[in-house]
């Protein structure tokens, strides 16, 4: 076993973890933030991802011993300070942009990511974006919309182009 | 101006809140204090004789519990399927015994062997491994043709061949051939209808619990129908009465149909709980699931439309090979013939169908219901035909179907089903108005001009939703009632819970039910909550599928909230001195008619629990009220589709450049919500159509078992927004239920994959590739380009 010890939505936690422990097993059993999920065995799907020093990794891929000293960010830790959903989140709810639920977390942090490096990114970047997280409910028109949207642009004009 | 609030209103989702916080509680979210972690291992053989399972050494690994095999099951029952399908001859189908835990044989890739139980799943894990097995290799039948054949290798030794049921229905084959001898112009087409796994995000997760303090067992489940798993788990396999079985299905990651029957592994897990006195876990994982996840649609079609000279549809006659896999799951045998025949009249007023159907047993995972479930097959097939038919007469596609539209309503097809109502010409007109067809030359040659081949296809659907008449089905083979039922709880201060039988895994049940009771009873939606998923809480209902929840289960909320409405006015009356005829309930206020005299909702709900004031010597205290709804009829949702492709002719790749849906859903209560059901629907059947294949080898090893070897639509393959609208502005409304609904879960998938391959032989044969009649789906590029060069 090896301690760790990682900045996680801001605190400090550590935990005793073994060589093969992965970052998303020591995030939802360890820690029991359940919000990071797993979807596949084969780090495609992207329902893993966090981040980690401020870029999006599937947590599915890494082990959480090399996760040690980093500052780490899943989806319980997007919300505003207030408690009330940040922009992101707020556009996902507003167009419609999940259902089942289960890859949102995914695709919330991915979304963040981009917006992050690429705050005005056209739809075919959203689109090329996203080739890491699947999902099955809602076909990926309302993810794009809300992406667009948090990235503040107008998207009726955008379909109306 | 669009509503704010209730039926025809698009609210935001209360339930996202949870699932964009990470607060959602799915079942692989749930630990249970003790719990021990099952690992199934799992054959990688398609078929093959069990000489002997030594587990001695394994027992002896660090952490293990127990380990089962075939042989802890031989007392229990196998489990079971929902519907018995008699054949043609008056037979009933051939129903092998589905054991738990695999015994004597192994008959695909994924039957599990023997679970082994232990305190961690890595353990658990690493003694699967020192389990020595004996299996002797069998030669494995994949192919449906050859698993048909005399002599072939049989699945089951104790069947007599692999047929499951040879089943016909419709015309007669006197009638049907004479159509056929009479017809000016005859098209024959031959095709697969591909198989796919549903691939919910969330795998399946069971965690199964036994109290011995009261002899009851809990299962928490990764289900579409908490219920019907309870009554097939109990009742069939494990032998445990209700009363002392709870189902749990907490937030669901999606199901697709693929949740809906009842697994092996929610078996093992609550069987397993009380042999090791500990609860069990168990989650798949994604290889897992494709090998142990029932896989939808495989068929294999011969479909052939006669025309009179006046281009008038005269029969249909399909030829289907359906594959069953090696075991019957859950509502696999009702698929390819009462949710699959009962469409082949589709929306056209065809006088003679009949339709053939041969299920077949092979070496491969079970298949069943995938959202659409039947319907899609019907669909694809003649419509493609009709395209087919369209091209060899050199008519206009539009113009062909439009002709053959059923008109009148309601309208009794050859199929047994009677369509209530519908209006394919406006959702054809609304279609044709969305995709702007006049435009589509210059795209065309838009198109043309960058080097690529552009094509238009339109496609028409209809489906049976709501399922359905219980004594309907019950004639049909079905071994289940199919209504659904609701409890509406008002509580003292005038909230109310709704107990629903319906379960919510994305519909959006949360948030769309309040709309129905908050608009009934002129209440704000958020003093409303729906209750659903366990069957603890819940009424006997029988869960979500085949766009059912609305029409059936939301029909019995509508029944609960009228017998309210109707005890609510009683002790209206009372408080007010007046007949309970005379009061009117209108926004949340009950008053007596033609007064100023009236009492609020709190008033009334507080009366009926401090009946302090209160007619106890009619009526009895509470306000609580249950519904039963049995639907008198399917719905009949239907639509007109079309998309346009562009085919690069240089490496065969097909893009969708448009795609347009005119649905016909009746009654909408949340727009926003059936438009991404539709979505969602729609990106599933561009999947079908364009990416996804579950493959197998002529061994029987599953060839696509990962998201490396399975293509799942991403983002980029879906059309830009500019290009893409979902429309529901037609509606008939449903003739037979409260709410005029129809249901609309399903109509994307089965409206859209005959739409893109119509579209892709469009545009090969815009390019001059004429002799191209048909690609099997999915289209990918190398098919494509295959066809375009085998000329």
């Amino acid at each position: 076993m090896t301690k760790v010890t990682m900045t996680v939505n801001g605190k400090s936690v550590s935990g005793d973890v073994k060589g093969n422990t992965l970052l998303t097993e020591f995030l939802r059993d360890d820690l029991r933030l359940t919000g990071t999920h797993v979807g596949c065995d084969t780090s495609q799907c992207g329902a893993c991802v966090v981040h980690v020093n401020g870029e999006a990794v599937k947590s599915c891929t890494m082990f959480a011993a090399e996760a040690d000293g980093a500052e780490i960010k899943t989806i319980e830790g997007m919300a505003n300070a207030d408690g009330s959903l940040n922009v992101i989140q707020q556009a996902f709810q507003d167009y419609h942009g999940l259902q089942c639920g289960f890859c949102t977390p995914g695709m919330v942090m991915s979304a963040a990511a981009l917006l992050k490096d690429n705050p005005k990114p056209s739809e075919a970047e959203v689109r090329d974006y996203l080739e890491g997280n699947i999902c099955r409910c809602t076909g990926y028109h309302n993810i794009v919309r809300a992406i667009m949207a948090a990235s503040g642009q107008d998207v009726p004009a955008v379909a109306a182009e | 101006m669009p509503k704010d609030h209730g039926i025809g209103a698009s609210p935001k989702r209360r339930e996202d809140v949870r699932f964009l916080t990470g607060a959602g509680n799915y079942t692989d979210d749930i630990n249970v204090h003790g719990q021990a972690y099952v690992h199934f291992l799992r054959s990688d053989l398609a078929h093959g004789k069990i000489n002997g399972i030594d587990t001695s050494a394994a027992e002896a690994m660090p952490g293990v519990v127990r380990i089962f095999t075939g042989k802890d099951f031989e007392g229990v029952g196998g489990l079971p399927c929902g519907w018995q399908v008699t054949d043609k001859h008056g037979e009933v189908m051939k129903e092998p015994a589905h054991p738990v835990l695999a015994q004597g044989k192994v008959r695909h890739v994924g039957d599990p062997i023997a679970a082994v139980v232990a305190d961690s799943l890595e353990q658990a894990r690493t003694a699967a491994e020192a389990i020595v097995l004996d299996i002797e290799e069998l030669p494995a039948v994949v192919d449906m043709n050859k698993a048909l054949e005399p002599g072939a290798t049989k699945v089951h030794d104790d069947l007599s061949d692999n047929l499951c049921y040879d089943w016909q229905f419709g015309t007669d084959t006197e009638t049907t051939d004479a159509a056929f001898k009479n017809a000016a112009h005859v098209t024959t087409l031959e095709l697969v209808n591909n198989r796919l796994v549903a691939n919910p995000m969330e795998p399946r997760v069971a965690v199964g619990q036994y109290s011995r303090a009261g002899g009851d067992y809990t299962l928490y489940t990764t289900s579409q129908n908490p219920h019907v798993i309870r009554l097939l788990m109990g009742a069939f396999v494990l032998g445990i009465p209700e009363h002392k079985l709870r189902v749990v299905a907490p937030d669901v990651g999606g199901g697709f149909g693929t949740k809906i029957f009842h697994y092996a592994e929610e078996a093992f897990c609550t069987f397993a709980a009380k042999a090791c006195n500990r609860p069990v876990k168990w989650t798949s994982t994604r290889s897992e699931a494709f090998m142990s996840d029932a896989h939808g649609r495989d068929h294999v079609t011969k479909i052939e439309l006669a025309l009179d000279k006046d281009n008038n549809f005269t029969a249909v006659r399909t030829d289907t090979k359906a594959n069953m896999g090696a075991y019957l799951s859950t509502f696999s045998s009702s698929v390819p013939t009462w949710l699959h025949g009962t469409l082949m009249a589709g929306n056209y007023r065809t006088p003679a169908v009949q339709v053939n159907v041969k299920a077949v047993f092979t070496n491969t995972v079970p298949v069943d219901a995938y959202r659409g479930a039947g319907r899609p097959e019907a669909t694809f097939q003649l419509e493609r035909v009709i395209d087919m038919a369209a091209r060899e007469l050199g008519v206009d596609p539009i113009a062909l179907r439009r002709q053959n539209f059923i008109t009148q309503f309601p309208y009794a097809t050859p199929v047994a089903v009677e369509y209530d109502t519908g209006d394919y010409e406006a959702t054809m007109a609304k279609m044709e108005e969305l995709m702007d067809i006049p435009g589509f030359a210059a795209r065309r040659a838009a198109s043309e001009k960058n080097g690529k081949l552009r094509g238009l296809g339109i496609n028409c659907f209809i489906e049976a939703c709501g399922i359905a008449p219980s004594n309907l089905v019950g004639q049909l083979g079905a071994r289940a009632g199919l209504y659904d039922a609701a409890t509406v709880r008002v509580n003292a201060t005038g909230s109310i819970s709704v107990m629903v039988g319906a379960h919510s895994h994305g519909q959006g049940h949360e948030t769309v039910f309040p709309q129905v009771v908050a608009e009934m009873l002129g209440i704000d939606e958020s003093m409303i909550d729906i209750v659903h998923g366990d069957t603890s809480k819940i009424p006997f209902g029988m869960g979500t599928y085949g766009s059912r929840s609305l029409a059936v289960c939301g029909s019995a909320m509508v029944r609960a909230t009228e017998k309210i409405i109707n005890k609510a006015k009683k002790i209206a009356g009372h408080l007010l001195e007046a007949s309970d005829s005379d009061i009117e309930l209108k926004d949340g206020m009950f008053s007596v008619a033609g007064t100023d005299k009236s009492v609020a909702w709190g008033d009334v709900t507080l009366a009926a629990y401090v009946p302090h004031n209160y007619p106890l010597e009619d009526i009895e205290p509470g306000l609580e009220e249950t519904a039963f709804y049995d639907p008198a009829n399917f719905t009949y949702p239907a639509g007109a589709y079309a998309c346009e492709v562009e085919v690069d002719p240089e490496t065969g790749k097909v893009t969708i450049e448009k795609f347009v849906s005119a649905d016909d859903f009746g009654n909408v209560v949340n727009p926003m919500i059936v438009e991404g059901q539709v979505h969602g629907g729609i990106a599933q059947g561009i999947g079908q159509a364009l990416l996804e294949n579950c493959a197998y080898d002529e061994n029987g090893q599953l060839l696509s078992a990962s998201y490396m070897d399975y293509a799942m639509p991403r983002a980029d393959d879906i059309p830009h927004m500019a290009h893409y609208v979902v429309d529901h502005s037609c509606q008939t409304p449903c003739t037979h239920n409260p709410l005029g609904v129809k249901g609309c879960g399903e109509a994307g998938a089965i409206g859209s994959p005959p739409t893109v391959v119509n579209a892709v032989i469009d545009a090969l044969h815009s390019g001059g590739h004429t002799h191209v009649k048909h690609i099997d789906m999915p289209v990918t590029p190398s098919r494509v380009w295959a066809a375009m060069n085998s000329q």
